[in-house]
């Protein structure tokens, strides 16, 4: 069980050498062997030209899937409002729904969970709608067993839920509870056109390497996608579709957990998850006292305000505001990234936006590489011009 | 240059140096500027076990030596030379309870020092005394069950912060040589007091305070060793911690030379980096030459007092002259490499300058010790014919 | 208080560089370090323990030189820890991962809670610690910011939610992902040093565990990857030339033509 090195077939080209993104294979005598910490990823079996490199495997068990059934996507509300990554996700699901010529159903839980209508505006044929007192507020516990017991039931072949604090949390435990695969953070999704499997790819090393993963064997396929990495389609009052009501057997299910307190970060103004534009800040702002003239510039704009990950370490602002791997994914139309370098972190969490500007006073700035407009310059002195042009 | 530590040396040297570029570094501008003493860097000093590195293994220590000391005092020098002498100081503070405690004394404060719950201070210059040690004039009365200290001592390192103090005074100021006695004062005794903080050219985040003592007794039990040894006491503990002071020098001439080389290898004048201008790098190889040397004499001198050698005074004077002038040098050359922007407080080294001047006059002002180390020589000599 | 941590030896991801050129990895000094998320899990985990007494032990799933990660755990507080390294184990996924974690915890004996750090550099998953919970059977809370109380069986913590803090209890036994906002790890102290060079390090392989081959590694995982590829950074736009004013006038005028602003 492992990576295989057939030293008859391998000529010692060691073009397979630079393909391992590990750089765990070397040339030793004149036949390449393979280091520890193998992760068995393939990426030298197709460089290898001669068929000299497999990797081999114990036969996976058979195939559960024909009997599952279905596109889910689980549609996430707080405190009675549906967000929007669901929408997100249900514009996504209709796509692979379509191709695979299935149904696409949205689940959700919560209490007193405004009107669900838009899901099935959204491209939902059916609405599973848990609605109970026991589930208002998000317990690991409780969402996990609900959803598992519905999946169990229903028998999905997909599932799909935001990577948002709640998802990230409770799909794994569903996982894990279905002894099946889960893809976090996936960035692209779509449906293998001869297997009919979901082809899921994700960012890994910080977004440096991408990788595109498959769950042959066990069902549902699961994945958590980061909101507004898809983008919402066009809702259709015309689409018709079903909501069942479900219920939340309280004293089956009990939570161990419990929640005795909630404290809202309010130096937040603009959402940014929800903002248009977004001034961010980052190293170069020096210190603290600098986001005020950022606050300034978003303030003129409308805008929130950002923040790449140096200046929330340092506490010049709270981490609601960090933008990037490890922080918040947004999809602003206009994201101005002042006195940020532009790392392989924060891109991940901010590259699909609309237009970005960027102001760094390094030319080689990666920021640049990515920037629709970039101005090379003190951003001291840039941003207060900008302040002064916008207000005229 | 390889200098054959142990592996323990190894070890030591490698955590200090851990400290001060994680802890050290990213505060020592703003802890210059406020003059503020480095309490949270004393905490995670203690918790790696740095203050263990002096103190013998059954008080609690690890029981390393001159050389353990110095090693941790260069690395932190090299980052801050505040905070390397707050360190050092501490060390001379206690070493006296080290080298002529009693074993109750020893019991009594030394595990807390090793824990780094408690700092350590030494006194003995005097508004009166400086280099003339002799000059001193706190007295230590005797009295039923101890002694009452009266007087006042001047710019003590860890004055005011360190718990424990140990204070060179007369007891009988008749005998001249014989006339003084080293004691251990806690903080809080009544009748002993604190005067404003110095404020200081450099070292400014080390507190440096006067003490002063007014009808303040301690008990007998508190006597440093036999009554009449305070001057010996003194000068031996100074010999013992010159090469920490050396080391400190060397540790900052070397944080100032690397700064100097990594700037230079940086900006850019008339189209090449200046580092490959004849003049800059005849600079740095004599500035890389001077702290390779003092280190070479630093670690040697220490060496030797570890070998358990009764007499290193020339030794120890020697290491202290060489590095504190070469210190004082490079950092000034570090200064002039970085020309204009070495003078602006944006840029470590002008604090490096500032903080090199006193470790030519404090610990033995290198006046008195050429003199000293002349005098030995002349003594050699005369014994030879 | 019995405490386990689980840590990862992981690549120093920053210095995880493509050469633009050719489009393959530069290699060159790259360092294996501690996930640093995990090292936030071992001080709060020291810390526990400093407040409440007990012990904690440090586990890591991975190749034979996994072991630095336990070592230096050693030299920051963890009085023991154990490798859990057999080439069946590699290619694992966060499940398979997640379940031979839960056989070797399960293997260690009774304890009252398990610190993962949120996810790690390389994987960014931030799956194994939930997924470690269920399995165990134990209760669960991720993104925990500060462990404020532990009294009668019950830990009370807060997590980080996108828009603030939850104040949550849990009972113990229970597992927890914590948030590097929730401590600053110290640094190792000699004594520490000393004794991580010279503690035994128990080596545990799928036998040990009593596990069966076939339920780990990469026959255990339901996720396969089949393609890796490095992420195409094409160049978007312009950059403005000409004096600041001028630049800035410029990039006001095209956002204001886009209707951006």
């Amino acid at each position: 069980m492992g990576l295989l090195i057939d030293i008859d077939k391998c000529i010692g080209c060691g073009n397979c050498i630079p393909s391992c993104p590990f750089g765990l294979l070397e040339m030793v005598g004149e036949k390449v062997q393979v280091k520890d910490g193998c992760t068995l990823c393939g990426a030298c079996q197709d460089a290898c030209e001669y068929e000299a490199i497999r990797i081999e495997e114990v036969s996976p068990a058979a195939t559960l899937g024909d009997d599952y059934k279905g596109v889910w996507v689980f549609a996430e509300q707080r405190r009675g409002k549906l967000k929007s990554v669901a929408y997100e996700l249900l514009s996504k699901g209709r796509e692979l729904a379509d191709t695979l010529k299935t149904e696409l159903s949205a689940v959700c839980f919560g209490h007193n969970i405004e009107e669900v209508d838009p899901l099935i505006a959204y491209g939902a044929d059916k609405v599973y709608l848990v609605d109970s007192p026991a589930l208002a507020n998000f317990q690991e516990d409780l969402y996990a067993r609900k959803l598992v017991e519905l999946i169990q039931e229903h028998k999905p072949e997909i599932v799909i839920a935001g990577a948002t604090a709640q998802g990230r949390s409770f799909i794994p435990q569903v996982a894990a509870r279905l002894r099946t695969g889960l893809t976090a953070d996936c960035t692209g999704l779509e449906i293998d056109p001869e297997t009919g499997l979901l082809r899921q790819t994700r960012p890994t090393f910080g977004g440096n390497i991408m990788a595109t993963i498959l769950c042959p064997a066990k069902r549902p396929q699961m994945s958590t996608v980061r909101p507004r990495v898809f983008k919402k389609g066009a809702p259709s009052d015309k689409r018709e579709g079903q909501i069942i009501r479900l219920n939340f057997d309280g004293e089956a299910i009990t939570s161990q957990t419990r929640l005795l307190d909630f404290m809202e970060d309010l130096t937040e103004t603009v959402k940014l998850e929800d903002a248009d534009i977004i001034v961010s800040g980052g190293r170069g702002l020096g210190k603290a006292e600098n986001f005020q003239l950022l606050e300034e510039l978003a303030g003129v704009l409308g805008a929130a305000l950002g923040s790449s990950r140096p200046p929330v370490d340092d506490g010049w602002i709270p981490y609601s505001h960090q933008v990037g791997q490890t922080g918040k994914t947004v999809c602003p139309k206009l994201y101005i990234a002042c006195g940020i370098s532009g790392s392989v972190q924060h891109m991940a969490g901010m590259q699909t936006s609309d237009c970005i500007v960027a102001i760094n006073d390094d030319p080689q700035a990666p920021i640049f590489e990515i920037a629709t407009y970039g101005i090379v310059g003190d951003l001291f002195k840039v941003v207060p011009l900008l302040i002064e042009k916008l207000k005229v | 240059m390889e200098y054959f530590l142990t592996e323990q040396q190894k070890m030591v040297k490698s955590l200090a140096r851990r400290v001060a570029e994680e802890r050290v570094m990213p505060v020592r501008a703003e802890l210059d500027e406020k003059e503020e003493f480095p309490w949270a860097i004393m905490k995670d000093l203690a918790g790696a076990d740095m203050f263990r590195v002096f103190i013998p293994e059954e008080y609690e220590g690890l029981g390393g030596g001159c050389l353990e000391l110095c090693l941790v005092t260069e690395e932190l020098s090299r980052a801050c030379s505040s905070v390397a002498i707050s360190y050092a100081a501490s060390a001379l503070g206690t070493m006296s309870l080290i080298e002529y405690g009693t074993e109750a004394q020893k019991r009594k404060y030394l595990p807390d020092v090793a824990a780094g719950k408690r700092l350590a201070a030494f006194a003995l210059t005097e508004p009166a005394a400086g280099s003339d040690v002799s000059a001193i004039k706190t007295t230590a009365r005797k009295e039923n069950g101890g002694y009452v200290l009266n007087g006042t001592k001047q710019f003590i390192t860890n004055g005011g912060e360190a718990e424990l103090y140990t204070v060179i005074a007369l007891t009988s100021p008749e005998r001249g040589g014989r006339g003084a006695s080293a004691f251990l004062v806690e903080k809080d005794t009544p009748g002993f007091s604190f005067g404003k903080k110095e404020k200081k050219m450099g070292l400014r985040a080390s507190a440096t305070r006067e003490l002063i003592f007014r009808n303040c007794f301690i008990p007998a039990e508190n006597l440093i060793g036999k009554e009449g040894m305070g001057f010996i006491v003194a000068m031996r503990l100074f010999d013992r911690s010159r090469p920490g002071v050396a080391a400190q020098a060397v540790g900052l001439a070397q944080g100032a030379l690397e700064a100097a080389v990594d700037y230079a290898r940086r900006r850019v004048q008339f189209g090449h980096p200046i580092i490959s201008l004849q003049a800059v790098q005849l600079m740095l190889a004599d500035m890389a030459i001077q702290v390779e040397a003092a280190r070479a004499l630093v670690y040697a001198v220490a060496r030797t007092v570890d070998s358990g050698a009764k007499n290193f005074s020339e030794e120890s004077a020697m290491a202290k002259v060489f590095a504190s002038d070469t210190a004082m040098k490079v950092t000034t050359n570090a200064v002039q490499i970085l020309g204009g922007v070495g003078y602006m407080r944006d840029y470590p080294v002008e604090k490096m300058m500032r903080d090199a001047k006193i470790t030519q006059i404090y610990e033995g002002a290198n006046e008195v010790l050429r003199t000293a180390i002349a005098f030995e020589l002349r003594k050699r000599k005369a014994r030879r014919e | 208080m019995n405490i386990l941590v689980c840590l990862k030896q992981v690549p120093d991801t920053p210095d995880v560089k493509i050469d633009p050129q050719t489009n393959t990895l530069i290699r060159d000094g790259i360092k294996t370090i501690t996930n640093p998320f995990d090292t936030y899990a071992l001080e709060e985990g020291v810390r526990i323990k400093e407040r409440y007494g007990g012990r904690v032990s440090a586990v890591t799933m991975g190749p034979p030189q996994a072991e630095q990660v336990l070592r230096d755990a050693i030299s920051t507080g963890a009085d023991d820890a154990v490798l859990l390294s057999d080439s069946a184990f590699a290619g694992a996924d966060t499940l398979a991962t997640a379940y031979t974690l839960a056989r070797a915890i399960s293997k260690l004996g009774p304890y009252d809670l398990v610190i993962c750090g949120r996810q790690t550099i390389d994987g960014d998953t931030g799956q194994v610690g939930p997924e470690l919970a269920e399995m165990l059977g134990v209760s669960f809370v991720a993104y925990v910011s500060r462990t404020e109380e532990i009294s009668d069986g019950w830990l009370r913590v807060r997590r980080m939610v996108e828009d603030g803090y939850e104040v949550i209890e849990t009972p113990l036994p229970a597992v927890i992902t914590v948030v590097k906002e929730i401590n600053v790890p110290r640094l190792p102290s000699l004594r520490g040093l000393t004794r991580a060079k010279s503690v035994a390090i128990p080596v545990w392989t799928a036998q040990e565990l009593g596990i069966d081959p076939g339920t780990v590694g990469l026959s255990g995982s339901a996720t396969r990857v089949i393609k890796v590829f490095f992420p195409q950074r094409v160049r978007r736009g312009e950059t403005l030339q000409g004096d600041l004013p001028s630049q800035v006038s410029r990039l006001v005028d095209r956002l204001r033509e886009a209707h951006l602003i």
